[in-house]
Parts: structure tokens; C-alpha cells; sequence
């Protein structure tokens, strides 16, 4: 194992030391149901799919990803760990990533245990398997994505709450721009290409386009450049503002 | 081992290391000594890779701290101030990971961890959260994870602060133990861990490396070096004062104290020369009734504050 999966290792376990990842699964999947039954409509529908389902991931992630990425940097930067891990025979990147990749594996493990609602729609119907496990994956990049939002700016605080304020709003902003409503009004406002520009940043969009069963090469690019950034980002801050 | 060459660090407008340059060889023991925000653990940060000079160089076994940060990390062990230390996690698992890091694996990690845990006797709390052991015992996972790979070099920032007398020895005699063949930096308040500990010691105040010698040598810069006390009856005392004073060795008398029909005096030595033969035979010959006569040594914390203390009297005080 190199020294990503050492640190990604000893991060993961760390969520599990403590409550909080017993927490935040239980919210999770808590919120994730009572979205898909109630405001989704998922009985209703009368269909065979987990649309209700994934329709909401993008708003929940929008809070509960911030929760968990929040600790990421800021926490090691208050309590001074930062200065043995950044000492260890290890760079940065490799931190970073190691972090990084830690709070994915821990989406991913929550996402995972939504898997009873998979198989409640296979025995209540005949749903499109293919569809679902897209969207799966089209939910889990798009986890990594705030994710990645969240670890870089974790990095520019000591304070968890600041950290989850500013990660929040800034997943906000990438969520929103693919909104409807905000579309309308930025095309009242700009020429359409930068309203399409705004468009493509979307999460929403991108990501509507997977739960939909399409995977295109266009949106694995859109979010693997976007984690890709978000980290660099995040090494580059952690370089600077480590010593502060 | 490690070299410093004119190592300089700046905060915004503030010089926290100014122009540092020093070596350490295998085998020494360096005690940085130095008022509050002095630029000690700066310095070690520095030394460490955990931050960037603003210029200068530092080289920790022929490797370039700012050209390769990780070569450097693999031969050092670093305990930095206050011993941060992952809280909700057990010595045993934090141990463990940094273990891994150092690139242990399977039954040489177990002997690695175990002969640490042996070392700073930690094994009664392993399975016990960080955040819930004592002061005493979070230094301890701090200094087991510092010495962990048994590194050539060591750079330890205030290892004994805020320990009991009991964990300040156990610690001091740890680094002595360890101390043999690495090149050690440690730094502290604490004078006498300096003679307990150190073969050097470096004194910086406002970021410059303002003394460095043996402990010996920094004390015998006191201006009581070598000085000599006399206890005697004040009634002697005013025939004893000129007598003493006309001494060719004697650069000055202070009368210390006076009181409880005992009188207290200092003799400088003028050039930092042992007087205490000539002035206690000086005191037989007039037959004077003293009680007691003893060479003071001086402290280091005597020069520490002539050192540091600027020329207007005014205290070197940043932190
Ligand atoms: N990240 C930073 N940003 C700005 N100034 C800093 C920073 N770190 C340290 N300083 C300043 O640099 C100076 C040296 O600090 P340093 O911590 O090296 O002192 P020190 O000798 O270790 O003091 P102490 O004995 O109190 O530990 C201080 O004036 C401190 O305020
Ligand atoms: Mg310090």
C-alpha cells in the first residue's frame, strides 16, 4: 500500500472512531428515504425506478458532503496534526489525496447502503438495472465532485463551521447554475453563451443526464476536470497556508 | 548532520529567523535556548520541511530541505511544540500508521512499534484514546512517534514542557539514551535540562544566534563566574570589604544580605579567574570569622537574561 492509502487508511478510520459517521449514515439514509417516499413521490410514480430516488441526491449532497468534507483540513490545521502529517515522509499531493479519497470511500459506503431500495424496486417491478447503476455512479462522481469543492476550501480554515459554510455555498452556486429558474433568469440577463457556460458548470445537468441513462464522455471529462482542479487547488493552499 | 546556512524566515514585515547559520554532527545534543517568539521553533520548522525559508539553506544528511523535503523527512524525527497528536485515535493506532508511513510492514512493524512502546513506556494506555491520556503520556506518543525509525536525526521543541519532575527525567533521560549516535536538537525554558542534557547549546534571541558553546562555556560567560561568597558577623564586615577589595583579583564586593547576626557577600573575580584560594587565605591571614565561603559557578539563566536582555534593559520579548 502506498502512502495514499496509508493516510486515505487512517483518515477513514477516523470517521469511524467517533459517532459521527454512524450520524451522518443514519441522516443519510433517513433523508435520502423520506425524499424518495414523500416528496418524490416514489409510490405514486407507480414506476419501476429510482428517479425519485436520485432526483434529490444533488440537494442532499449539497449539505451533508460539506459535513463530512468540512473536517477534512480545518480540524488538522486547529489541533496542529497537520505539522506531523506534513513532516512524515509524505507529500502533499499524497496527502491530499489520501483525505481525499478517505471521505469518497465513506460517500460510497453510505451510497452503498441504499442498495435495499435497488432491490425493492426489482421486486415490486422490472426496472432498467442499467439506468439505476448509472445513476449510482453518476451520483458518487458527483459526491467526489463537492467533495473535492469541500476539501479545498476545508483547507483555507481552522474553523469547521467556516469550512462548511463556504463549501456549502460554493456547492451551491455549481448546483444552482443548472436550475431551471436561475437559467431563465440569467438568460434574461446575459447572451446565451454565457448562460450556456453557466449551464455546463452545472452539477444538476450533468448529473440529469446520467440518472437518465446516459453516460456521456463529455460529463465524465466535466467531472473528473473539476475534481482534478479542486485538488490542485487544494494543494496549493495547503502549501501555503499550512505554517499559518 | 544537519547545516543552516544563513537561514532567514519572514512573516510579512517580521524577521522570526534572521540570518541563522550552525551545524550539527553525530553525536551532539543542541539546546536551543531563547526568550518567548525568538524564532526557535521556526527554525525547527524549517529544519523540519514543514515550512519554506524565505532564504537560505538547510541541509539534514546531504539533502536540501527545499529541494527535497522527503528525503529529509525519512531521517528525521520531529516532535513539534505542544505534541500534537491525533485525539480520537488510540497510541497503538496512531503508532501503527505512522509506522507504516516509515515504510514498516508486518513483523518488522510489530518489533518496531513494540520496542518504541517499550521505550516510552506506553504500553498500559495503547487501547486508550489520545485525547483522554495525560499530559505526561500524550508527550510520550509524541516522542514514540518521533523515534519510532530510530532517525540519525532528532529535533524535538519543548519535550519536557509542562511535564512533572518525574516524566521530565524519565524524557531527558530517553533523549540521552537516544542521543549517542543522532545529531539532536531539542529546545526549552528549562536551564538545567540544558547541563542535563545537551553537549551544546545555542542561545537566539530575535531571530539571530546570539551565543553557542558547550553549557560549560555559556556559563562561564556569567559576570559571576568564579565569583566568591562569604558568609561572616556584620561586625567584620566593614573592616573585611577593603580588605578584600584591595585585592589585585577582585573586580568588586556586594553585600548581598545583613541580617539574623549574618552577613552575605559577593567577590567578583575581575577576569573570571578562581579567587576563591587567594581570598580565603587573605580571610585566615586577617583572622576574620567566617562561617562560609564557596565558589559560585553562575547560572545559565544569569547569562540567558544578559544575553537576551537588550542593552537598554529592556526585555527581548516578541512571542
Ligand atoms: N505563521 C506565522 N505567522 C506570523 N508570525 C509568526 C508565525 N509563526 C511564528 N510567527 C512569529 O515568529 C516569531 C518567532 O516565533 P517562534 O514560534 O519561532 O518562537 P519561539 O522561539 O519558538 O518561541 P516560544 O519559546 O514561545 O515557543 C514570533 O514573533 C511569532 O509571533
Ligand atoms: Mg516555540
Amino acid at each position: 500500500m502506498g502512502n495514499v492509502g496509508i493516510v486515505a487508511m487512517r483518515e477513514l478510520r477516523a470517521y469511524f472512531a467517533t459517532p459521527i459517521a454512524l450520524v451522518f449514515i443514519f441522516i443519510f439514509l433517513t433523508l435520502t428515504g423520506a425524499f424518495a417516499f414523500y416528496v418524490g413521490g416514489f409510490f405514486v410514480r407507480a414506476q419501476a425506478d429510482l428517479q425519485a430516488f436520485f432526483v434529490y441526491h444533488p440537494w442532499l449532497f449539497l449539505l451533508l458532503v460539506p459535513a463530512i468534507a468540512m473536517r477534512l483540513w480545518a480540524e488538522e490545521r486547529k489541533t496542529g496534526t497537520i505539522e506531523i502529517l506534513m513532516t512524515l515522509p509524505i507529500s502533499t499531493t499524497e496527502a491530499v489525496l489520501g483525505k481525499y479519497f478517505a471521505a469518497w470511500a465513506f460517500c460510497g459506503i453510505a451510497l452503498s447502503l441504499t442498495a435495499p431500495m435497488w432491490i425493492t424496486v426489482n421486486v415490486l417491478g422490472d426496472p432498467d438495472n442499467g439506468v439505476i447503476l448509472a445513476s449510482y455512479v453518476g451520483s458518487f462522481v458527483m459526491a467526489g465532485a463537492y467533495l473535492a469543492i469541500g476539501s479545498c476550501l476545508s483547507a483555507l480554515t481552522k474553523n469547521q463551521v467556516i469550512a462548511f459554510i463556504m463549501s456549502a455555498t460554493v456547492c451551491f452556486l455549481f448546483t444552482m447554475s443548472g436550475a431551471e429558474l436561475v437559467q431563465d433568469f440569467v438568460r434574461t440577463l446575459a447572451p446565451e453563451i454565457v448562460s450556456q457556460a453557466i449551464f455546463q458548470m452545472s452539477f444538476l445537468a450533468h448529473f440529469e443526464s446520467v440518472t437518465r441513462g446516459l453516460i456521456d464522455l463529455r460529463d465524465a471529462v466535466f467531472f473528473a476536470s473539476l475534481i482534478a482542479i479542486w485538488l490542485f487547488a487544494n494543494v496549493v493552499i495547503i502549501d501555503i497556508k499550512k505554517g499559518s | 548532520m544537519i547545516k543552516l546556512q544563513n537561514l532567514v524566515k519572514r512573516f510579512g514585515p517580521l524577521n522570526a529567523v534572521n540570518s541563522i547559520s550552525m551545524a550539527v554532527g553525530r553525536g551532539e545534543v543542541v539546546g536551543f535556548l531563547g526568550p518567548n517568539g525568538a524564532g526557535k521553533s521556526t527554525t525547527m520548522k524549517i529544519i523540519t520541511g514543514f515550512l519554506p525559508a524565505t532564504s537560505g539553506t538547510v541541509e539534514v544528511c546531504g539533502f536540501d530541505v527545499g529541494e527535497k523535503p522527503v528525503e529529509v523527512q525519512k531521517r528525521l524525527g520531529y516532535l513539534p511544540e505542544g505534541a500534537p497528536a491525533y485525539g480520537d485515535m488510540t497510541p497503538a493506532s496512531f503508532l501503527d500508521f505512522v509506522a507504516q508511513v516509515r515504510g514498516y510492514r508486518g513483523a518488522e512493524k510489530q518489533v518496531c512499534i513494540e520496542q518504541i512502546v517499550e521505550k516510552t513506556s506506553l504500553k498500559s494506555v495503547l487501547d486508550q484514546s489520545i485525547e483522554t491520556l495525560s499530559k505526561g503520556f500524550k508527550r510520550r506518543v509524541g516522542l514514540a512517534q518521533a523515534m519510532l525509525h530510530d532517525p540519525p536525526v532528532l529535533i524535538m521543541d519543548e519535550p519536557t514542557d509542562g511535564l512533572d519532575p518525574n516524566q521530565k527525567h524519565h524524557v531527558r533521560n530517553l533523549i540521552r539514551e537516544m542521543a549517542a549516535d543522532k545529531a539532536v536538537i531539542v529546545s526549552t525554558h528549562i536551564l538545567e535540562e540544558v547541563e542535563a542534557v545537551c553537549t551544546r547549546a545555542v542561545i537566539i534571541s530575535e531571530g539571530r544566534l546570539v551565543a553557542d558553546g558547550t553549557p560549560e562555556q555559556l556559563i562561564g560567560r556569567s559576570s559571576i563566574h568564579n565569583a566568591v561568597r562569604i558568609e561572616l558577623e556584620p561586625a567584620e564586615l566593614d573592616l573585611a570589604k577593603p580588605a578584600i577589595e584591595a585585592l589585585d583579583e577582585v573586580g568588586g564586593v556586594d553585600i548581598l544580605s545583613r541580617a539574623d547576626g549574618r552577613a552575605s557577600l559577593r567577590v567578583v573575580s575581575k577576569d573570571g579567574q578562581p579567587i576563591t584560594v587567594a581570598v580565603g587565605a587573605l580571610m585566615r591571614e586577617k583572622g576574620f570569622n567566617i562561617t562560609e565561603i564557596y565558589t559560585e559557578k553562575g547560572a545559565l539563566d544569569e547569562v540567558f537574561r544578559q544575553i537576551t536582555i537588550g542593552e537598554d534593559g529592556t526585555e527581548v520579548n516578541r512571542g
